[in-house]
């Protein structure tokens, strides 16, 4: 019981994280038509500017807050000099300079920051356990990430549904053509999502990087899962991806947690502790296979024409 | 009008010339390093030539071309492990295994179409990752080592570096001249036919799903094959050679040689592995020079090297 609530605590702060990061891709993809691989990058740069900002200023919050803003900004002058001269480019055009930024930024890190790792400590403020229910006790700053990550899809939802911007990037998901032909500055409307979703990468990438080392690479691994999670929840669909970041982190934590007790009582145990990671990694992509097996355009999959 | 001297296939010319003679060179200068090298780049240009089949003529944009690498690769190091060491036997599974896979696969992921199919195709070539890391008995995560390479009997050695890499190239001629027969021929009419437009090629007749099918997989027997030479080339297999990200240097030769013209994968492949080689005997940092050049090339360089010879030619 107490190891269930906890992985299923885990499973849901891993899905939120990966909605922060699925979010800015699943926008950028809708809105954009454009396929970014560097966005885990985004995600990797997000963790080193905390590492680094945080020890600079000594302080948390402060740091983090700088590390959002640069990746912003960094996101924003990606797109201004690259990106941009993609849009209605072929997606192979987009795998292949995207690929190229995923290099160039890799190693980038790797001449900044040297090859090896970098720990950011945990705010000594959140360090501490929290009893949630009688008896079972959660990491204060795992729930921190839950809250803050729950937050920030809360205003995102607002933002989209409820303020004139929100209106106007939907309106951009649905017909491109149609919103700069009513006289919306396209080009400026294009640089704000970008920079939105590098943002939100950053945000995902910093609030991580005191539970996972923060490496070269680091973004790539997690950036096929957010693919995965656009694609099962259908592109371009905020509500898609959320409902799809849950499903994927819960059943990818749960299936490490209870997958190999599972499989010892089928199998001898040497056979099942080799075999269970193995397969509670393939479980997502098997989920995915058969999502678009079922319903080849994703779970939720957003109106277009 | 046929110009007398087209540029990009003077290149494309050139580069097999340069690669059928390129034992001798080394032979003459000592330079062994230089044949390994190109080995390996024979090798993958020949997985890049088949994938150029699916991408560039069927329309196909698979990302996970680099699972049959591995089938490929694991054909010829498991069987190699169990002791049936006959090359006939070893490349004769690892084609078959890989057709078997890629028609399964071929028949999930054909469902989809455009950016799901790219994921889907991802997906499953993730699956065949984990599985293969999964395979204890072979090496699991750390791989598996082939200790004897396949044995054709007397009629060559694959020990032999010279006459590997000639079997390599071999391969690699004979692939292309396939895939120039196969896309001339009327069932490669019929698949450029559906990568232009399908609704219309449905329209008149054709089952479009089985044609696509089909060619999806002979591309994945023909990559297959290269899987298994690159296990002998590098006389180990592992589930890293089925990561996604070798699925991505496949495509960007594919691309960067230039998609749907028959000599622009092996161009591209000879072209960014030796420029990955060179910018890293330069700086260690090379990816840093690389990726941006990558980035210019779709920029400013639409349709790869072969589209820019081309624009050379014309204009």
């Amino acid at each position: 019981m107490l190891l269930v609530v906890e992985q299923f605590l885990n499973g849901l702060q891993f899905g939120l994280l990966l909605f922060l990061l699925a979010a800015g891709l699943t926008l950028v993809f809708g809105i954009m038509d454009l396929v970014n691989l560097a966005h885990g990058s985004l995600y990797m740069m997000g963790a080193y500017f905390a590492a680094t900002f945080v020890a600079w200023t000594g302080s948390f919050v402060l740091g983090g807050v700088l590390a959002l803003g640069a990746t912003l900004l960094l996101g924003i002058v990606l797109e201004y000099t690259a990106l941009r001269h993609l849009y209605g480019r072929d997606h192979l055009d987009h795998v292949l300079a995207t690929f190229g930024l995923i290099l160039f930024f890799n190693e980038a890190v790797r001449l900044i920051w040297g090859p090896a790792g970098l720990a950011l400590p945990l705010p000594s403020w959140l360090a501490f356990p929290v009893t949630i229910l009688p008896g079972i006790q959660y990491p204060a700053y795992r729930l921190a990430i839950i809250v803050v990550a729950l937050l920030v899809a809360l205003l995102l939802y607002l933002g989209v549904m409820r303020t004139r911007i929100g209106m106007l990037i939907r309106a951009g998901a649905s017909n491109r053509e149609m919103i700069g032909a009513l006289g919306i500055n396209i080009k400026l409307l294009y640089t704000l999502v970008f920079g939105l979703g590098a943002a939100l990468a950053g945000l995902a990438g910093l609030m991580q990087a005191p539970i996972l080392t923060v490496q070269i690479g680091m973004g790539e691994n997690i950036l096929i899962l957010a693919f995965v999670v656009i694609v099962i929840g259908g592109i371009g669909s905020i509500r898609g991806a959320f409902i799809a970041a849950i499903m994927i982190g819960l059943i990818d934590t749960m299936g490490r947690a209870f997958l190999p007790n599972l499989l010892r009582q089928v199998l001898n145990s040497a056979a099942a502790s080799t075999a269970a990671p193995a397969m509670s990694s393939m479980l997502i992509y098997l989920l995915m296979a058969i999502v678009l097996v079922a319903r080849p355009e994703g779970l939720f999959p957003a109106n277009r024409r | 009008m046929k110009s007398q001297l087209n540029v990009s296939s003077v290149v494309a010319a050139l580069v097999v010339a340069g690669l059928v003679l390129l034992p001798v060179y080394s032979n003459l200068s000592g330079n062994i390093f230089i044949l390994t090298l190109f080995t390996r780049i024979v090798i993958l240009a020949l997985s890049a030539v088949s994938l150029n089949l699916i991408m560039g003529y069927g329309g196909m944009m698979s990302f996970g071309h680099a699972a049959y690498l591995g089938i490929g690769g694991y054909a010829v190091g498991i069987l190699a492990q169990e002791g049936i060491g006959s090359g006939w036997a070893q490349f004769a599974v690892a084609i078959a295994v890989s057709a078997l896979y890629a028609l399964v696969i071929g028949a999930l992921s054909l469902r989809t179409r455009g950016v799901y199919f790219i994921m889907i195709t991802l997906a499953f070539a993730q699956m065949a990752y984990y599985v293969a890391s999964g395979l204890s008995r072979y090496g699991g995560d750390d791989g598996l080592t082939v200790y004897k390479r396949s044995d054709f009997g007397g009629l060559i050695n694959l020990g032999n570096r010279v006459q590997f890499y000639y079997l390599c190239l071999f391969c690699l001629l004979a692939v292309v001249v396939l895939v120039w027969r196969i896309v001339n021929s009327r069932f490669g009419l019929v698949l450029q036919g559906l990568r232009s437009n399908e609704q219309r090629m449905q329209a008149i007749g054709f089952p479009s799903k089985r044609y696509k099918l089909a060619c999806f997989v002979i591309a994945g027997m023909l990559c297959g094959l290269s899987g298994a030479l690159l296990a002998n080339n590098t006389d180990f297999v592992s589930p890293a050679v089925m990561y996604w990200t070798r699925s991505g240097d496949l495509m960007v030769m594919v691309i960067l040689g230039g998609m749907g013209t028959l000599l622009g994968p092996v161009v591209g492949a000879v072209a960014f592995l030796v420029l990955e080689e060179v910018l890293s005997q330069i700086t260690e940092y090379w990816a840093i020079i690389m990726g941006p050049l990558l980035l210019l090339v779709v920029l400013f360089g639409r349709g790869g090297i072969m589209g820019m010879l081309g624009r050379l030619n014309r204009g």
